[in-house]
């Protein structure tokens, strides 16, 4: 004990005297290890993150492309004035119109087994196809026409190489015969792949060679409008009262604290509240965008709320205390200063909000907005769906062929997602102001 | 210029809301929900009659049988739901909430047979099971190996400990979760079947039976894979050794990747499911309200679509996608019960 009390001070003294700049030389290697190692770390992030990313998009895109082209067929009807005889165009037998154009190509096709199997080559969407041909142009009923008509899912996927045809007969969705008539068909110069318009403008269907997004679009469209028209007006004005008017006291303090709350609430919770309100009490339809954007509001209200409140808290003091300071009254100073320079920012808290219930399924499972909708809504109050559910529908579906529309359609909101996010980038370096 | 845009806002609003009145008070297309075994084929019926008849397309929702009864049975009018679709048949107390709740008048329709399917991957080969297997296999607890009359945690690791013939495989079975109506279907037909072939499990109190019988295993033999059938079969494409439970059409769809296995000698195809050979197949329901018949308009003309031959005969389109039809007199029967709007009855 004794010892190393007289010891420590000889010992300090032995060392030679460091200056400063010495201990900081000594170290300069080692701080810069730790800060190149500072850097790897968050490159590798950024790596990874983008590998993720990537792996994402080469999945997506490489199952989803060929959803893009559609395989049809060439076949040639007779509009038989026999069948199309009488006064309801509309319920004709154009099936059997249909299967006779099919027939006549493969005339030495007989047995009842062997024609079904043959009609299967052709979607059954071809008899409404001519359907609506008939009633836009009765003129032409006695004429033959040639018109391309989708192929079934099956040929489809055979087309596109989805379909393996090496395996046994009895584990492939078509037979040895049905692949000698398709191949029979391709010779014939009767079969080729065009740009999948359906895809783009219908709604949905079982047959996978008839389902489109654009139901699901118009859906998302018009829950997104009900969502931006109530959210954007009630978010602002909350934002600019809570940040400008309101008195500092416990009680806004709580009102703060609950928005944040609310921001972090499982959206499914604002499910099961519009199923309680909007639908049980109020007694709105089901399905319907309307409600969608009700719900829909209310989990968005807080991010813009929250991100309103930032962009007004940026705008500095003294603008507001210049405007004050020549006579605007406090309205005037926020009307006519602060809140159209706080509109950037307000905007893009919007659109990343709206993005965000773009994105959105789980709410919208409570109010019957999860459901088979074929006809494209055409208002607020029509039954509908979106888009992500649509996603989840088509995912869920035993046909192969939908793997291809689900990756499609998966392109499709994240295309619209891009886009909007790129608005919100582009909004605010076109009107930010720094100070 | 705001004043404009403010006055937009409340206008496109009220707009919207008196609309969402009127809308209420007049529904002009049918609104169905329930099973999600029905879904597929329902949502085809729905189609075509939306593309031929001149009605809307019905609106399809898939809530589960129970869910879909449970909002079925709510009540009369416009807010609730026409049909609902269900992978077993309506329960004495639903039915009685649908009597109190005022649906009097309910008409059931049988519309054919789904047979649930054990499958594995192509790369290895099909199972041979018996029912017996199936609920040693996969019961919570199972009667004791040693043969005393007692119920033990299930010790059982590989397909070969269950039974001798079977390969030396570790048990990994893929299939739905409890909410599911195909696990409530597979652990009814399979697994209580499996279990009546044990006389003393047979003889226990019918509590105790159910009890022994529905509870699956939860040490990791039996995986929970979601209720997407699609990623079940891309799973078992993964991994050889495990088995899947799914619907017959999921296996109809996927025949190049997947076999389905033997249940008691019998394998799972449209024959034999349609002949009533394969032991592991249910019957499939919809229930429609008697009352809304004529306020909703098209009710009658889907039933009439739904119980036409093109629709649940033998080659309908049904067919086509996966829906096991009913024998002829069946189909006759139900047929001409549904378009004469006979209301069920249960004592």
């Amino acid at each position: 004990m004794s010892d190393s009390t007289i010891n420590a001070p000889a010992s300090l003294a032995a060392m030679p005297s460091k200056r400063t700049i010495d201990v900081v030389n000594a170290g300069l290697a080692k701080r810069y290890r730790a800060e190149k190692r500072f850097r790897i770390y968050g490159v590798t992030a950024i790596i990874l993150s983008l590998c993720f990313l990537t792996l994402l998009f080469v999945d997506i895109i490489s199952k989803g492309y060929t959803a893009f082209w559609q395989t049809k067929v060439r076949i040639d009807v007779h509009l038989d004035p026999e069948v199309l005889q009488g006064e309801n165009l509309q319920t004709a037998d154009y099936p059997g119109l249909v299967k006779k154009s099919i027939r006549n190509l493969f005339p030495d096709v007989q047995g009842r087994k062997d024609r079904r199997l043959l009609n299967g080559i052709v979607s059954s969407g071809a008899a409404f196809q001519i359907r609506d041909l008939v009633t836009a142009n009765p003129d032409r009923i006695g004429s033959t026409v040639q018109l391309w008509v989708p192929a079934d899912d099956d040929v489809d996927m055979l087309m596109k190489g989805h379909m393996p045809r090496d395996v046994p007969e009895d584990e492939r969705r078509l037979n040895d015969k049905q692949l000698a008539w398709i191949d029979q068909l391709q010779r014939e110069g009767r079969l080729q792949k065009t740009f999948n318009r359906i895809l783009f403008t219908v709604g949905d269907s079982r047959e996978p060679e008839l389902a489109g997004i654009m139901g699901a679009v118009m859906g998302s469209v018009y829950t997104l409008l009900i969502t931006l028209v109530l959210s954007f007006p009630i978010g602002v004005a909350t934002a600019v009262y809570l940040e400008e008017f309101a008195p500092k006291n416990p009680w806004t303090d709580l009102v703060e604290v609950n928005i944040n709350n609310l921001a972090a609430v499982p959206s499914i919770v604002f499910g099961l509240l519009g199923l309680a309100v909007f639908l049980n009490f109020f007694g709105l339809p089901r399905s319907a965008p309307l409600v969608g954007g009700l719900v829909l509001t209310l989990m968005t209200l807080p991010t813009i709320i929250i991100a309103s409140r930032a962009a007004l808290k940026a705008v500095p003091p003294s603008v507001r205390e210049a405007a004050l300071g020549i006579g605007a009254s406090k309205t005037q100073m926020v009307t006519h200063h602060v809140l159209p320079l706080a509109l950037p920012g307000m905007l893009t808290g919007t659109i990343i909000g709206m993005a965000q219930a773009l994105g959105e399924t789980a709410p919208l499972l409570m109010i019957g907005m999860v459901a088979f909708i074929v006809d494209i809504p055409g208002g607020f109050t029509d039954p509908s769906t979106v888009l992500p559910v649509q996603i989840y529908l088509w995912a869920d579906s035993p046909e192969r062929a939908f793997v291809e529309k689900t990756s499609a359609a998966i392109m499709v909101l994240l295309a619209f997602l891009m886009t909007m996010n790129a608005l919100a980038v582009f909004l605010r370096k076109r009107f930010e102001r720094r100070w | 210029m705001k004043k404009l845009v403010v006055i937009g806002i409340a206008l496109i609003a009220l707009v919207g809301f008196t609309s969402a009145l009127q809308a209420q008070s007049a529904r002009d297309y049918i609104s169905i929900v329930g099973s999600s075994t029905v879904y597929p084929f329902a949502t085809v019926v729905a189609e075509q009659f939306g593309k031929t008849s001149g009605f809307k397309t019905p609106t399809i929702e898939s809530t589960g049988s129970g869910g879909g009864l449970k909002l079925f049975c709510a009540g009369v009018g416009v807010e609730h739901p026409d049909i609902t679709n269900a992978s077993r048949r309506i329960k004495k107390s639903e039915f009685d909430t649908c009597q109190q709740n005022g649906v009097k008048d309910i008409i059931e329709v049988k519309i054919g047979y789904d047979g649930i399917v054990m499958a594995n991957s192509k790369k290895s080969a099909p199972m041979k099971l018996t029912r017996k297997d199936i609920f040693m296999a996969l019961a919570k607890d199972v009667p004791d190996p040693s043969g005393a009359e007692k119920l033990v945690p299930n010790p059982y690791k590989t397909w070969k400990d269950v039974n001798p013939d079977l390969p030396d495989k570790k048990i990994v079975v893929l299939g739905p979760p409890p909410t599911s109506g195909t696990r409530d279907a597979f652990v009814e037909l399979a697994m209580e079947g499996g279990a009546k072939k044990f006389d003393y499990v047979k003889n226990l109190d019918k509590k105790m039976f159910k009890a022994t019988a529905h509870t699956i295993r939860e040490d990791g033999a039996y995986v929970e894979a979601g209720e997407n059938d699609n990623l079940i079969v891309q799973k078992l494409e993964k991994d050889p050794d495990a088995l899947g439970i799914f619907g017959f059409s999921f296996l109809d769809q996927n025949a190049d990747k997947i076999q389905g296995s033997f249940v008691d000698g019998v394998a799972p195809t449209f024959d034999a499911i349609a002949a009533g050979d394969y032991p592991v197949s249910r019957p499939l329901y919809f229930y429609v309200k008697g009352a809304h018949v004529g306020s909703i308009p098209g009710i009658d003309a889907y039933l009439k679509e739904f119980t036409a031959e093109k629709a649940w005969g033998e080659d309908g389109y049904l067919s086509d996608k996966g829906l096991i039809p009913m024998p002829d007199e069946e189909r006759k029967k139900f047929a001409s019960d549904a378009r004469s709007l006979n209301p069920l009855m249960l004592q």
